[in-house]
């Protein structure tokens, strides 16, 4: 890395209005962008925004367009079209002519009448949907308005083509940006950049478990799932009580919904409470039960010693959970159950959670009502569910750590509510989870090999944008850890840009690593030959990810605070577009400046030493060690 | 919900039993029978005290408590332990004039008695003879006590509750106030702050003038407050003022001379004059005043009438008396249901539109100044409440001095208190009743909300901290310091006089509330400087002797400001025309724009955030929405359900702190061996960085007040979820894995 090029220097300039706003470019979709005077130089005061990520990667292919412009391409790239003289309608700069291209992974416009120029770069992956807006008008323009998943929308007018045969450079984007239903490949399977490092070798699912001190006496890890035909959404290896048989494993499948059977997800190195996932169970109207699964609580509550009791926390409404019943789901029964607790954390369902991020963009993007700002935010109850599912994070988390109690955690298919649950609680139980490669290996844990359903939840590449299995399932979770951050500054070591470029690239279809919806998909897709991780990037340029004020303290459980008075709108990520708000960290400037200054003072202080200690035969005196002997303030105040 | 709107009597408390009976205790306790006391302070005086008394912690579900002696003295009400203290170590920052079981009266905000489990506001004027069981003390500070009265006896009971609300809440004379029986005893040696420029004295003024090269004359006609018992014994005026204009309307409508921005504009501020009479008079003295506000400086001049344009005095106290509500919390119950519809219950007090409404108001005047270069003068009624609160932001925003802490202090000393604001009557320090007169109003704690947020936007550009900011809000109502108490300069100095035992040596000495070491030492101080801040060294010698480069920088901006009126400006032939206008009514506001007041100053905010960042350059704050946030510090330290353990901003600071010192270890190491160049690298640090416990992991987010041994390490979980978000749309109730689309457009 090299420190003076990247316009890191920590404030030392404030971005200016069209560069904030040319920056709809995502702060890391140009990250790897390698080495590019283009794009990065046009906009040289945003710089401070987005840290230029470079990659010692293969030289990209330059395009040529109008013979000055270059735009460097990743590898595979390939421009599919260029529409001269478009008009971007810009909500905070108004309209603003330029030229705009199109390629198989971005759309680049670049305006042409104004200094310094506006740049406008995203991955396609992000449009979730285009509307052409009415007919051709009189003066014959075509207005098209592209709405992303990243909280923007995007307005582009242009002149008809005078040739009606030709399809026009919107007509090109409609096709890329949603190559699964035009039955193209997903940019991921092209891109073939190779980093330092490979994300694919991040999480060993029995690395971790050993991590964990699995096996052990109490737990094993069964390979009944090896060819995913327990469970299709579930991984090969799963860590189950030592007294219950694959045979009976099989059974239990049969009784949990989509066959997700109670598994081990942590387990507390002292007291041996651990945590456990599933679905709901099949007992229906009639209150069905079954034996072996039964006997695997109880199995799970016996290899804890230090309690007698296990507890179940249902994330649904206990209403849902009723409802559930009618179509052959519901709820463990206390009855079915001894010495089991339910526990229904109301958490509502990925419905209601995609109605109020919806609700939320309409607050933020473009415009904030200023004068009714909390009450429109409250209207949109994100932060109250944000609040809901930390505090059942937090419930989870306590039994685990003050109760000494095993719990299982689900909800109804154990792949949404459960995920954000069982990883939040991990994070505020395991200060591991709380490290880059940690956290990296929660997420291929919890998320992606237990079968989150990315695919869906995203719609990578699939222009049906009003599918009801869209959510932002996995942007809450995001959210709620950088609500954890902002209550423990120093207690992650990561930061808040390892989050941003986390959720651009849930949408860029880039990497492979959130593509798929179960590990059994991502082993046919071969996925880990095909495409490259998000990890490969992110531990390629560890240094723009961390945290300088991150504390290791290992044996540290976080109790955050759940009020909603504690709860914050992550506005450097929801309102980034609007140049108004101006994501600012002076804290974490001003602190990198005096890491540098240390860091000089040291060096220099050293280099002192050194000479000191060529000279020492003279010099009897003798300096301290050069950089640790610290005494206290006041002795030289 | 917490009901609100003044009476605050609630209907459906939930009951406060305690499962201890009284029996118990007797049998508990032996009867060690030892009158209790706080440490006194000089001159204070026990008026009674009553125990056992039921301390409960503010922890609602278990309902403990602890036992203890309550007394009310002339001071404080206070609350003695029976328990022997704990360590003494959580303690990190001690007041040294009052503990955490002790309320200056000044302090008391409203006191409840529970009478059969209904809470009822106790009043001053209409004192029950009944005591009840439980008495709730709400504070100013927000702090929340509630005292059970049922295990003391009758007798004694009855004298506490009613000591303790004649003492709060009935009305007093000046002369009852603390401060007078405390200062008698105070050596005179004791210091006042010696480097907060005090604004007293004629050559204060002269060196601020000369500081901010000023060019306008000091009046010092009103020494003996001849002049006017409601302006500042000296001040500075333009100087084609005349002697017979000085006296003409007793200083009302003169323009005082606030501050000059280094381009040679300045800002001014005045009272309003009555409305004009038939025959012109005033009309006239108006029209030589605001010619000589605009000719001396051969600039422009904007008038800002700030009552027609920012809230009333009235408006500010309503919204924050419903405001504070939500942070006096009696127990966990109120708190979850608060929580639900916690951002609109905000919004709806509109404390927070006031803030943003004097923040926009600044940032006009700013621009004023620091765009078009015209001079400005605000105004309103009496000129000491919303104009200091401008003014003082105005200066904050353009002149980095007074982003010191001293600097600041001295600031609060010119526009606030030399200034005559009327604290004694805004706070209502003397529980006066007469509403007409005297509308208390907390204008003050609003200016500091207002500093609060352009720290915490900008934290690198301030000396000191928010911890700083806070206890200041606090020292407000401690009645030792004569910062405070009075409502002018002429009230200060003529109560002092009076009030002195030995009149040959001179007026009573009372501590300046900026001589911190009346109430914290020097360990304690520390917390108030940001360890963040990006000081330059020397900055301001280096600024007066060379040309400041900034300025060719910001002059250079938008230059057409000089060449041509901006389409709002106000020159020459304008105020001609305003002139006119004066003949046919009072001076109303003419910047008003059809368009919304960020729209008027958006071009200005864009042209400054082009510009490279500089901590010590012009300020401005952002003030969209999610940009101006609440004082979780001031507002939430004493709710035990939002205390981050380990966690909060201090954690930063103490990382801070630590490189902090590692540093200037280093750079001190360098030093002694000579080989430090002093050239311009050499970033000053702060003076003494903050040597915090190291353990941050003990620390909650209530550092440094409410010490954290009070806090269990339990985490606080909501009671009752699904209470907060019901949900009963069709969506909620649908299946995760629905087939069936729905169209959501």
């Amino acid at each position: 890395m090299d420190p003076g090029s990247n316009g890191e220097s920590p404030g030392s300039r404030q971005p200016s209005l069209d560069s904030l706003c040319s920056s709809s470019t995502s702060r890391s979709d140009r990250s790897f962008q390698t080495k590019g005077p283009s794009i990065s130089s046009e906009q040289n005061s945003n710089s401070d925004l987005s840290p230029q990520l470079r990659v010692k990667g293969k030289p990209a292919k330059t395009f040529r367009d109008s013979g000055k412009d270059d735009v460097e391409l990743l590898p595979k790239e390939v421009v599919q079209d260029v529409g001269k003289d478009v008009t971007y309608i810009c909500p905070f700069l108004g309209a603003l002519r330029g030229t705009l291209t199109v390629t198989n992974y971005r759309l680049l416009f670049r305006g042409i009448n104004r200094e310094p120029g506006v740049v406008l770069d995203l991955p396609l992956g992000v449009i979730s949907r285009v509307d052409k807006i009415g007919g051709a008008s009189s003066r014959g323009d075509v207005s098209y308005h592209l709405f992303c998943k990243d909280m923007r929308n995007l307005r582009f007018v242009h002149k008809q083509p005078d040739d009606s045969l030709k399809k026009s450079v919107f007509e090109v984007l409609t096709k890329f940006a949603f190559p699964v239903s035009n039955n193209l490949s997903l940019f991921a399977f092209e891109y073939n950049q190779v980093f330092p490092e490979n994300g694919w070798k991040v999480y060993d699912p029995l690395a971790e478990y050993r991590r964990q001190g699995l096996p052990n006496e109490s737990w094993r890890i069964s390979k009944v799932n090896d060819h995913y035909e327990l469970c299709d959404s579930y991984p090969a290896a799963l860590v189950v009580p030592v007294t219950i048989t694959d045979d009976e494993l099989r059974r239990v499948a049969a009784f949990r919904a989509k066959g997700r059977i109670p598994v081990l997800s942590w387990l507390h190195p002292e007291s041996q409470a651990a945590v456990v996932r599933c679905s709901q169970p099949m007992s229906g109207v009639s209150g069905k039960r079954c034996k072996e699964d039964e006997k695997l609580l109880q199995a799970i509550m016996d290899a804890n010693a230090q309690s007698h009791k296990i507890f179940i926390f249902d994330a649904r409404p206990s209403v849902n959970a009723a409802a559930n019943k009618m179509k052959g789901g519901g709820c463990e029964s206390e009855d079915a159950y001894q010495n089991a607790e339910l526990v229904f954390l109301d958490i509502h369902n990925i419905h209601v959670m995609r109605e109020s991020l919806r609700k939320l963009k309409e607050v933020v993007y473009p415009n904030i009502e200023e004068s009714h700002w909390l009450s429109n935010l409250e209207s949109t109850h994100w932060l109250e569910h944000i609040k809901l599912i930390l505090a059942g994070a937090l419930r989870i988390a306590d039994k685990v750590e003050s109760g000494k109690t095993s719990v299982v955690v689900h909800c109804s298919d154990g792949w949404d509510r459960t995920a954000q649950l069982t990883s939040l609680s991990l994070i505020m139980l395991d200060s591991h989870y709380r490290t880059v490669t940690g956290f990296q290996k929660l997420i291929e844990k919890e998320w992606i090999s237990f079968g989150h359903r990315f695919q869906q939840r995203v719609g990578h590449g699939d222009q049906n944008h009003t599918d009801a299995d869209r959510s932002p399932i996995f942007l809450q979770f995001i959210d709620c850890v950088w609500q954890m951050t902002q209550q423990f500054p120093a207690a992650f070591e990561f930061n808040e840009y390892f989050l941003i470029t986390l959720l651009d690239q849930l949408y860029s279809c880039l990497f492979g690593t959130f593509l798929c919806n179960s590990e059994q998909q991502r082993v046919k897709e071969e996925l880990v030959k095909r495409t490259v991780s998000v990890w490969s990037l992110v531990n390629s340029q560890l240094e723009e990810f961390v945290n300088p004020l991150y504390v290791h303290y290992p044996a540290h459980v976080l109790l955050p605070s759940v009020s909603i008075r504690h709860l914050q709108l992550w506005v450097s990520y929801y309102i980034r577009w609007n140049p108004r708000m101006r994501p600012q960290e002076p804290v974490h400037q001003r602190y990198k400046e005096l890491l540098a200054k240390r860091a000089e003072l040291q060096k220099r202080v050293e280099e002192l030493q050194r000479e000191v200690a060529n000279r020492a035969s003279t010099s009897s005196e003798r300096a301290g060690s050069p950089t640790r002997s610290i005494t206290p303030v006041q002795t030289f105040v | 919900m917490l009901s609100l709107g003044g009476g605050g009597a609630k209907s459906s408390k939930p009951s406060f039993v305690s499962y201890i009976t009284p029996e118990e205790i007797k049998s508990e306790k032996e009867p060690p029978k030892k009158e209790r006391h706080p440490n006194l302070l000089p001159g204070e005086v026990v008026f009674c005290s009553a125990d056992p008394i039921l301390k409960h912690t503010q922890d609602d579900v278990s309902q403990r408590g602890i036992f203890g002696t309550l007394l009310c003295t002339n001071f404080r009400v206070s609350f003695v332990s029976d328990e022997t203290p704990l360590e003494e170590t959580a303690q990190h920052f001690k007041n040294k004039l009052y503990g955490e079981n002790d309320i200056p009266l000044m302090c008391v905000d409203h006191i409840y008695g529970v009478y059969d489990e209904k809470r009822k506001m106790i009043t001053g004027g209409m004192l029950k003879n009944k005591y009840p069981s439980k008495m709730i003390i709400h504070c100013k500070d927000l702090r929340v006590f509630q005292f059970c009265l049922t295990f003391t006896k009758e007798e004694d009971a009855r004298k506490i509750f009613h000591g303790i609300a004649h003492h709060c809440l009935e009305p007093k004379s000046l002369k009852c106030v603390f401060a007078f029986s405390y200062a008698v005893s105070r050596s005179p040696e004791m210091q006042r702050s010696q480097r907060t420029v005090m604004f007293d004295s004629k050559e204060d003024w002269a060196q601020e003038m000369k500081r901010t090269k000023g060019n306008c004359r000091i009046v010092t006609e009103n020494e003996g407050f001849k002049l006017s018992t409601r302006l500042p014994k000296y001040f500075i005026i333009p100087s084609s003022v005349t002697d017979e204009d000085l006296f003409k309307f007793q200083g009302k409508g003169l323009p005082i001379w606030c501050w000059s921005h280094h381009s040679g504009c300045a800002l001014f501020k005045a009272s309003t004059l009555p409305v004009p009479q038939e025959d012109g008079v005033i009309q006239r003295y108006m029209e030589r005043m605001l010619d000589a506000a605009a000719q001396t400086h051969l600039y422009s001049l904007k008038i800002e009438d700030l009552s027609e344009t920012l809230p009333t005095v009235q408006d500010i106290q309503q919204s924050y008396a419903k405001f504070k509500q939500f942070f006096l919390i009696d127990n966990s119950t109120d708190f979850w249901v608060s929580d639900v519809k916690w951002f609109s219950s905000v919004e709806n007090t509109g404390w927070m539109d006031i803030i943003r409404k004097c923040l926009q108001k600044a940032v006009e005047v700013v621009e004023c100044l620091e765009k078009e270069n015209t001079n400005i003068l605000i105004m309103e009624e009496e000129g000491t409440d919303l104009c200091c609160v401008i003014s003082s932001l105005v200066q904050i925003m353009l002149d980095p001095h007074y982003r010191t802490l001293t600097g600041f202090q001295g600031l609060v000393q010119k526009e606030w208190v030399a200034g005559c604001h009327a604290f004694l009557d805004r706070c209502n320090h003397l529980c006066q009743k007469d509403k007409e007169c005297q509308s208390p109003s907390p204008i003050f704690l609003l200016f500091l909300e207002c500093v609060w947020q352009l720290v915490q936007q900008h934290s690198p550009a301030f000396q000191f901290s928010e911890t700083y900011l806070t206890v200041l809000s606090d020292s407000v109502h401690v009645p030792v310091f004569s910062t405070f108490l009075f409502n002018s300069a002429y009230q200060r100095e003529s109560t002092l006089k009076a009030e002195s035992q030995h009149p040959q040596r001179g007026p009573l000495n009372c501590p300046a509330v900026w001589d911190w070491s009346v109430q914290f030492d020097c360990k304690a101080q520390e917390l108030f400087l940001n360890p963040l801040y990006a000081d330059k060294l020397k900055q301001d010698k280096v600024l007066r002797k060379v040309p400041r480069p900034k300025h060719q920088r910001q002059l250079s901006l938008p230059s057409s400001a000089f060449k041509t009126p901006p389409k709002k400006g106000f020159f020459k032939d304008e105020t001609e025309s305003l002139k006119k206008m004066l003949r046919v009514k009072r001076i109303s506001r003419w910047m008003a724009s059809p368009d919304s007041p960020a729209a008027n100053t958006r071009e200005f905010y864009e042209a400054w955030q082009r510009r490279p960042l500089d901590h010590h350059g012009l300020l401005l704050p952002w003030l969209d929405g999610p940009a101006v946030r609440l004082w979780m510090q001031r507002y939430l330290r004493w709710i035990p359900e939002v205390q981050i353990l380990g966690g909060g901003p201090v954690a930063v600071t103490n990382k801070m702190a630590e490189l902090l010192v590692q540093v200037q270890e280093l750079r001190k190491k360098l030093d002694l061996k000579g080989c430090l160049q002093p050239e311009a690298e050499r970033v000053q640090l702060q003076p003494r960085p903050l040597a915090l416990a190291r353990n941050s992991l003990r620390l909650s987010s209530a550092f440094p007040f409410a010490s954290s041994r009070n806090w269990t390490f339990k985490p606080v979980i909501p009671t009752s979820l699904l209470q907060s978000l019901m949900l009963t749309d069709k969506l909620a109730s649908q299946e995760d894995e629905t087939t069936e689309v729905i169209s959501l457009v």
